[in-house]
């Protein structure tokens, strides 16, 4: 194994990027790039949590946006009833996704495959529209977060670069734990399963029970990423929730490298400065973004990870 | 009871054009094992199309065949350029590459047709109310619809289970490698297809137009249903998409309708009245976990031919 390779090379470059980006802002007084990049940071969690199940355990979940509105609404729902304490906010945010996670991955599990994208597809969908039916928490129009969570002075996360910070913090423990997970005996057989669901059965391991507890981290970790959200935008509705956003989080994945570590976050970055930057070209961005995705399905193989990769090795 | 007999009626409507959106989805699934998510996009395309047409000709039928014929060009368009190369592809390759069809086509709807909606008026004799029992009318569109729909069920049931191309397509179900060493035109027979579904799709988009808008966006949430049918139903098997299909429609329907009155029975107003719109979009997808449970490999699974 080469100790200098392009893909280590480009990793370091950009998580580098990601902690000097306050700096860049303050300096050149570019506070967009600081809203854009908190954006992103999320979502990179979101997606490094969803590669933890589809990259690492091949379960193909195209419902992964209800937990972002999970622990969004948690957070929501829990200001606006008064309760602004981030202390219980974002236990009760990862609470609620880990017991929803528990309860679809239970049902989903029973299936594979196909079967498995769409009713994971299905039951994300169930929940947007059940926050839609929450007439009293905004309904289809959502719910406005008034006042970001309270860390009882610890941490103000209406401070932008102490927000961001924060983000990239959880967005980097995650990544540790999703290496620490990967590497365990669990995450070893999690992947066998991938391999080999009925060998590994054979070998006699419960092979349902290991899906089912990895998919409930996973939705876990994803709910941390959607009470982060609500805190960004000040603001969470059924539409975070919507099956587009799932499908955007799968292409991040996809994009940067399923099952590597720091693919989803690459693919993140990548997918959507893309679309920031063609937004800002052409209102009609999707036009582009559409074939390319195709493009990128029939010619990437591997994301960007892979690209990288194939260059180490010449 | 005529709110009943209405709604009844609405169910199975509305379940009839979910099997229309379900059979192509289940057919191009089960022969060519390909998943595709812009199936919702051809409804979308079938029902722009229709309106189009229809204010075009000024004729309802001829703009509605013509919408049916250009949806099935599209989708054997769509087929050659793009889909055909992902035959064989892993699953997920399908869900991504099929993802950025449907950013593809509601982006190009919104660029030809812009970002509003249209509306596609009905003439004259398909509104007049249709005396079906004594004392009880019901609109002569919807009840055109649910004609024609179990019209075209009955077609594509004789024209697969009792034609040459259906034997074709049968055996392309089970054994692909097979009916292409016997000299099948297997690639043909794979467009044929999938244009067929496209029609399918199509006449479900434009015959759905004229009850509600045409708009950016309206096959998504009807191809998560058909997927849900799908799940319920068995994949790749037309009988269980039939089935499932009038079943998701009754009871979507039927529980929109009557939910809200039967728990205002049971709980306070103010509660019932916040519970019934949430539960009422759950009940089908509580409906697929029973089924899931029950049987995780559908009501009438495919193999079972």
């Amino acid at each position: 194994m080469k100790s200098f390779t392009v893909s280590k090379a480009v990793t370091a470059l950009m998580l580098a990027g990601l902690v000097l980006l306050p700096l860049y802002s303050q300096l050149t007084g570019n506070i967009f790039i600081m809203t854009l990049f908190t954006r992103i940071i999320i979502l990179a969690l979101a997606a490094a949590s969803l590669n933890l199940i589809m990259g690492f355990g091949g379960m193909m979940s195209f419902g992964h946006a209800a937990y972002l509105g999970i622990g969004g609404y948690a957070v929501g729902m829990l200001a606006q009833e008064g309760v602004g304490s981030g202390w219980i906010q974002f236990p009760v945010a990862l609470a609620a996704s880990a017991i929803y996670a528990l309860v679809i991955g239970a049902l989903s599990l029973r299936t594979r495959g196909v079967y498995f994208i769409m009713i994971t597809l299905a039951f994300a969908q169930m929940a947007y529209y059940v926050a839609s039916g929450l007439a009293r928490y905004g309904g289809d129009d959502g719910l406005t977060v008034y006042k970001r969570s309270d860390f009882s002075g610890l941490i103000n996360l209406g401070n932008r670069t102490q927000f961001y910070y924060l983000c990239l913090a959880c967005l980097f423990g995650v990544m540790v734990l999703i290496w620490r997970i990967v590497n365990s005996r669990f995450g070893l057989v999690v992947q066998g399963l991938r391999s080999n669901e009925q060998r590994m059965q054979a070998i006699g391991f419960p092979a349902k029970r290991y899906q089912l507890v990895c998919f409930v981290i996973s939705g876990t970790m994803c709910g941390l990423a959607g009470a982060l959200l609500a805190n960004n935008t000040d603001f969470v509705s059924p539409a975070v929730m919507y099956w587009t956003r799932s499908g955007d989080l799968m292409v991040m994945v996809i994009l940067g490298g399923m099952g590597t570590l720091v693919g989803p976050v690459m693919g993140a970055v990548v997918f959507l400065l893309l679309e920031e930057f063609l937004s800002q070209i052409t209102e009609y961005w999707a036009l582009i973004m559409g074939p390319l995705l195709l493009l990128i399905v029939l010619f990437g193989r591997g994301g960007i990870m892979g690209m990288l990769g194939r260059f180490d090795r010449g | 009871m005529l709110l009943v007999v209405e709604q009844f009626l609405n169910g199975l409507q509305f379940g009839l054009l979910l099997f229309l959106l379900a059979a192509g989805l289940t057919l191009v699934f089960g022969i060519m094992d390909l998943v595709n998510l812009a199936h919702g996009s051809l409804y979308m395309m079938g029902a722009y199309f229709a309106a189009t047409f229809v204010a075009w000709t000024g004729n309802f039928l001829l703009g509605a065949a013509l919408a049916l014929g250009a949806t099935l060009l599209l989708g054997i368009v769509l087929e050659v350029s793009a889909l055909r190369h992902l035959y064989g592809r892993d699953h997920l390759d399908h869900v991504l590459a099929t993802f950025g069809l449907i950013l593809f086509f509601n982006e190009a709807v919104r660029l030809i047709w812009g970002p509003a909606g249209l509306a596609l008026p009905l003439p004259a004799w398909l509104t007049v109310p249709v005396p079906i029992l004594p004392g009880i009318h019901y609109p002569a569109y919807r009840l055109a619809i649910i004609v024609v729909a179990l019209l075209v069920a009955l077609l594509l049931y004789l024209g697969v289970m009792r034609t040459r191309i259906g034997m074709l397509i049968r055996a392309g179900a089970s054994n692909r490698e097979m009916i292409g060493a016997l000299g099948i035109n297997i690639k043909l027979l794979y467009t044929l297809v999938f244009g067929l579904g496209a029609a399918l799709a199509g006449l479900a988009g434009l015959m759905q137009a004229p009850i509600l808008t045409v708009q950016i966006g309206m096959g998504e949430n009807i191809l998560i249903l058909a997927f849900v049918i799908i799940v319920i139903g068995g994949i790749g098997s037309i009988r269980g998409a039939f089935l499932a299909a009038i079943f998701v429609g009754m009871i979507d329907t039927l529980g929109r309708a009557f939910l809200p009155n039967l728990l205002r029975q049971v709980l306070s107003g103010a509660a019932a009245s916040t519970a019934a719109p949430a539960l009422s979009s759950m009940l089908i997808y509580l409906l697929m976990a029973i089924v899931l449970v029950v049987r995780p490999e559908g009501l009438f699974p495919a193999n079972r031919r």
